[in-house]
């Protein structure tokens, strides 16, 4: 059997939904979905796991707090101790108080960059990067499924097909691969 | 879809029959098209205003800023005035990306991205004042924690002016990649329409190899959540720390606990008349009256009267706490500004941000556009004047009367804040004719349940 991919094209994100469904309940493993917004109740259909940025984001503030936490005892308490004002300077905890906004930007900012970079990286977005959607359409009004016959040895090709067609697809590409 | 309600009590979001493909049509026609006559004579303006601005920046920058009015009595004036009055017109950007976002307000979705736009631009034009207030910008850069060798010391982390260049600059980049985040997709949809191989080589690169597939999607939501529910905290940090510039003092009419939530509602009120005034004018010459409705205009004219109003008690309590104190200093403080050499600027900004967002009352005048535009100028006008009363006029009459003066702002004071404005007009002109100035991907989510044919939005 030849490697073909099958690309289902939609004008409606529900109905690409439940076309979705009703091609897993036959056992089709669905490659990908690519559309012009993000379409609620797809993941679970197609099984995408939820995504762990969030986490990354906790530790990455974590990070930028214990970094003010250790610069600002580093340079006003350790390194350099300065009387600023009468404030009292003998240790972190008791010119603390003063510190709390520092330490709040620094954790913020660490969680949000930290997070937008970790994002651009898995989702293996930067500036130069082919875009590798099939369609240009799908950006704007189409909503397309692939499915690669490789991976769906089980279900004959027609009966993709087929389905595809009852459930809604308004056309149906198909492309060999190497 | 039978859970999503198509209550009839609602207005639509969006009016007009739309399909998807027309929504981005509508979006794509300002950068596709061709600039307007009136839009050419508009950017050479902004540019001439901003160059003029430079010119005044090159000549204190050359000179020193004894080309200011500031004196030794004044020593902040119109530059932390400018300061102030920019950074609160940003927090509206922020307010309507972030904190509408947590709410789940649908209509936040066709202003947030000039919203933000605005947010971008105005703390630019912020940053600059004390920047040019350091006098030597060419070490600017001791104003970061670098080690010894730089200078003598350590930065000094128990100063709200460092605080005020963490909170500016974190929240500079952390507004920069949510508004980033949020165009990768939309650059993407302009990149897939036919157009001139250099315009499509540009979006190419500006939308990152974007593809639109589930599991980048299913990403896409968890950032932009996760970077609305930091940018909250933070929006209402920066202006908490902004005000700490003044409240940590020992300056009368500045030492008060009232400043941070006073300065946050401010800056908010007045985020929100500049996105008026933006918007007013946008929608009608780019034709987004579609997606920017009379409903858009009035629910922003709510929240301008929600926050004029805390504005206006804020400014009672003061008085009053001025008066139940008992401190001499304090009450003439107050005293001063109402009756003193400055009471026409204290009565301008008691009268435009008081009385005026008062008006939005009736529904006659929060529905009319003209009326808006006129209100949302006076708004903008009056919380320029509230940093002034409060810097000035606690200044210029301190604790030893043989050091009392007034502050005369000279041509490089004017310059320079007119400059600003120019550079702000300027970005956001280049801003509506290059970027999908509407969350085109955000807005076709709520296209079926918020359209005026909710039914059947397409076919």
């Amino acid at each position: 059997m030849s490697n073909k991919v099958i690309y289902g094209v939609f004008d409606d994100e529900e109905v690409l939904l439940t076309s979705a469904k009703a091609l897993r309940s036959k056992g089709v493993r669905i490659k990908d979905v690519f559309s012009p917004f993000p379409i609620h109740g797809l993941d679970p259909v197609i099984g995408i796991k939820p995504t762990r940025l969030s986490n990354a984001a906790f530790f990455y503030g974590m990070f930028g707090t214990a970094t003010a936490i250790w610069m600002t005892w580093y340079m006003l308490i350790s390194d350099w101790p300065m009387n600023i004002g009468g404030k009292p300077n003998a240790n972190w905890i008791e010119n603390m108080p003063a510190f709390i906004p520092v330490t709040f930007e620094l954790t913020v900012f660490c969680a949000a960059h930290g997070m937008v970079l970790s994002y651009l990286l898995v989702n293996k977005l930067y500036p130069g990067r082919k875009p590798h959607n099939p369609d240009l359409r799908s950006t704007d009004d189409k909503f397309i499924m692939e499915i690669q016959s490789s991976e769906n040895k089980r279900v004959s090709e027609d009966e993709i097909l087929s389905t595809l067609r009852s459930t809604g697809a308004i056309e149906i590409n198909q492309k060999d691969l190497k | 879809m039978e859970n999503h309600s198509t209550a009839t009590v609602r207005q639509p979001l969006i009016l007009g029959n739309k399909t998807y493909h027309q929504i981005s049509e509508d979006i794509a026609r300002p950068i596709e098209g061709k600039a307007s006559k009136l839009f050419k004579v508009v950017f050479v303006i902004s540019v001439l205003l901003a160059l003029w601005g430079v010119g005044c920046f090159a000549y204190t920058i050359g000179t020193g800023i004894g080309v200011w009015g500031n004196n030794k009595s004044v020593g902040w004036a119109w530059d932390i005035t400018n300061f102030v009055w920019w950074v609160g017109i940003g927090h509206a950007g922020t307010l309507i990306s972030a904190v509408l976002l947590l709410f789940r307000q649908r209509w936040r979705m066709s202003i947030n991205r000039s919203a933000e736009a605005m947010t971008i631009f105005a703390v630019i034009c912020a940053a600059l004042f004390p920047v040019m207030h350091m006098g030597r910008v060419w070490v600017a850069y001791w104003v970061f924690p670098l080690p010894n060798q730089f200078g003598s010391l350590w930065v000094n982390f128990n100063s709200p002016l460092l605080w005020d260049v963490f909170a500016i600059s974190t929240y500079f980049t952390v507004s920069l990649v949510f508004w980033y985040t949020g165009l990768i997709p939309d650059f993407a949809t302009i990149r897939d329409r036919q157009m001139k191989p250099r315009m499509q080589r540009i979006y190419n690169i500006l939308s990152f190899g974007w593809s639109g597939s589930a599991k980048q999607w299913s990403r896409f939501e968890e950032v932009s959540l996760v970077l609305a529910g930091l940018s909250t905290p933070l929006v209402l940090s920066v202006h908490t720390i902004v005000s700490m510039d003044f409240a940590t003092s020992v300056i009368p009419g500045w030492h008060t606990t009232i400043f941070p939530p006073y300065f946050v509602a401010g800056a908010i009120f007045s985020g929100f008349a500049m996105v008026l005034t933006l918007l007013i004018i946008m929608r009608k010459v780019l034709n987004l009256e579609d997606y920017i409705t009379i409903q858009h205009i009035e629910l922003m004219n709510k929240i301008i009267i929600v926050t004029g109003s805390i504005v206006g008690v804020a400014y009672l309590t003061e008085l009053f706490t001025s008066w139940y104190s008992g401190v001499e200093y304090e009450q003439y403080a107050f005293l001063n500004r109402a009756t003193g050499p400055y009471w026409w600027s204290n009565w301008s900004m008691m009268t435009c941000n008081v009385i005026t967002p008062q008006l939005f009352w009736f529904k006659k005048i929060r529905t009319s556009l003209v009326a808006t535009f006129i209100i949302s100028i006076f708004v903008n006008i009056g919380m320029w004047f509230e940093r002034f009363v409060i810097i000035v006029t606690s200044l210029h009459r301190d604790y030893l009367p043989s050091s009392w003066t007034m502050f005369h702002p000279t041509f490089v004071d004017v310059g320079i804040f007119i400059g600003t404005i120019g550079i702000f007009f300027t970005c956001f002109l280049i801003f509506s004719r290059t970027f999908p100035v509407i969350a085109l991907s955000e807005l076709k989510t709520i296209l079926k349940t918020t359209s005026e044919n909710p039914k059947q939005p397409h076919h």
